[in-house]
């Protein structure tokens, strides 16, 4: 199944964290809050996607189901 | 089950002519107590039982009044068929500094609104409703005095008072300050239809919204569709504004051309029905207004020269990407700078900011600065850029639609004003002077605080 990775707005203070883990994915603007591609996440970086949703300190990154 | 009294009933009067309008607001000399609103469109009509009004809402066409235009039996039938006890909230939390229909209504007829929050929380299957609104300007006193005098009515209605800021009513904050918070947007999904106030499945409806199912329970689809067109019946209320900054509200159908509310912006109007005034106002679009605000400070500025194509509808306006939104019209006098205008909104609407969401929170206060600057003519060269950039950032990267309709006024004021950027740049405005007309009050750092409440059984 595919997934997209979902930044919750509110809760995310732009710690970065998930830019460092998956920079093939999220990218940061210049006041440090991510930019999330919006395309499902390719098998292969899936694993790093898990890490990087447990390890954001504000619990702000998801992947949920696409579609 | 209920009934109006006899004399009321003796005497009420037959259903309206179907294309007659005002439809909501009261013509000259009509008054708005409950004994003349009972006389007019009789008891109301309560359907005896959770869910047997909706297909008639949804046969009728009605969209949602607030701005967003969602087809309101639609989210009925999801609210009723949400998992729990519904919860029904009307929305008269008017946060739109140019809009003032709400609270008109809410003067000047509030039985038709109290009878549309009846019929929605018996259609949804609520057992009590609640009236969210601003009480200033004498709305407070209004309501008190209408609920005090409907002793037919079956469902509770508890009134919540907030000081409302620009972004208090949309529906997610208007849940927030009922749960006790601080009024704030908050994270979607869930969307409160689903689950809102207490976790149930809420219908958080714009008041005019309700007002208008008063009206279709009564006279039914057929009569509310005789105005409008046909993909987007009936009338709605519009807060015309120009050269009077008084505003006046009108009751309009739908395909209204936009060079009759344009014509009207100076005009004596507040009867709710535009009379004559459209005669008058293709000279005046000509000579007088230089762009049109369409929509509110979430909307989008149009050029004059193209409104004598444009009318009010969402087809209309939606094909040079504007929208009737809650039903904003401000004609912008050509003696007024558009540029100053537009700065002065664009810094309330940075200070209107919930703060919540990083892109929001950095990115407007930069864009407001940025354009004042460009507004003063004292922008460095690389201010256009910026601004580009910065809105690229903002739009989409929000929890609410702050971010994305501030940046529609961006864009279009930067799209409308294009001649003026250029001489601004330069140092210098063609029309310079102190006068405004978009309104700016102070901002209540986008916080409504619920104050008071007043029960009611």
């Amino acid at each position: 199944m595919n997934e997209v990775l979902r930044v919750d707005r509110i809760a995310c203070t732009g710690h970065g964290v998930c830019a460092e883990l998956l920079p093939e994915r999220v990218q940061l603007d210049e006041w440090g809050y991510p930019l999330v591609s919006s395309e499902p996440v390719p098998a292969d970086l899936v694993k790093h996607a898990r890490r990087a949703v447990s390890d954001c300190p504000a619990l702000a990154l998801r992947l949920v189901p696409s579609g | 089950m209920t009934r109006p009294t006899a004399t009321a009933a003796a005497t009420r009067a037959p259903a309206p002519a179907g294309r007659t309008l005002p439809r909501l607001l009261l013509p000259a000399g009509e008054s708005g107590t409950a004994g003349a609103h009972l006389r007019r469109h009789g008891a109301v009509p309560y359907r005896g039982g959770p869910g047997l009004l909706i297909d008639t809402v949804e046969d009728s066409g009605l969209t949602g009044r607030g701005g967003a235009g969602f087809p309101t039996g639609r989210k009925w039938r999801a609210v009723a068929t949400g998992k729990g006890r519904s919860v029904v909230v009307g929305n008269a939390a008017e946060g739109e500094p140019a809009s003032a229909k709400d609270r008109t209504l809410l003067i000047t007829n509030p039985h038709l609104v109290l009878d549309g929050l009846q019929l929605a929380a018996e259609a949804v299957g609520a057992p009590s409703a609640t009236l969210f609104l601003d009480g200033g300007g004498g709305v407070r006193e209004s309501v008190a005095v209408a609920l005090t005098a409907r002793p037919q009515d079956r469902v509770p209605i508890t009134v919540v008072e907030a000081r409302v800021a620009f972004l208090s009513g949309e529906e997610s904050a208007v849940v927030d300050a009922l749960e006790g918070g601080v009024g704030l947007p908050t994270s979607t999904p869930p969307r409160v239809f689903e689950r809102g106030v207490g976790g149930r499945p809420t219908l958080v409806q714009n008041i005019e919204t309700l007002a208008q199912v008063a009206l279709i329970a009564r006279y039914g689809p057929g009569w509310f569709r005789s105005v409008g067109t046909s993909a987007e019946p009936g009338s709605m209320l519009v807060t015309v504004t120009g050269r009077s900054r008084v505003p006046a509200v009108y009751d309009v159908a739908h395909g209204t051309a936009l060079s009759v509310l344009v014509g009207s912006a100076g005009s004596d109007g507040g009867d709710g029905s535009l009379g004559s005034v459209g005669v008058f106002a293709r000279q005046a679009v000509r000579h007088e207004v230089s762009a049109v605000l369409l929509g509110g400070y979430h909307g989008t500025w149009v050029s004059a020269a193209d409104v004598p194509r444009l009318a009010l509808t969402r087809e209309s306006l939606g094909a040079i990407g504007a929208s009737p939104g809650a039903g904003v019209v401000v004609a912008l006098p050509a003696s007024i700078c558009g540029l100053v205008e537009s700065a002065r909104v664009l810094r309330f609407l940075a200070e209107a900011s919930a703060g919540q969401c990083g892109p929001c929170l950095n990115g407007l206060p930069r864009i407001a600065l940025t354009f004042g600057a460009l507004s003063a003519g004292t922008a460095t060269s690389s201010a256009l850029d910026d601004l580009a950039r910065w809105s690229g950032l903002v739009v989409g990267r929000g929890a609410c639609h702050h971010p994305d309709g501030s940046m529609r006024f961006l864009r279009s004021a930067l799209t409308v004003f294009a001649d003026e950027v250029d001489v601004h740049l330069t140092g210098r405005c063609s029309t310079p002077g102190g006068v405004t007309v978009l309104p700016t009050p102070a901002p209540r750092a986008g916080r409504a605080w619920p104050a008071r409440r007043a029960a009611r059984s």
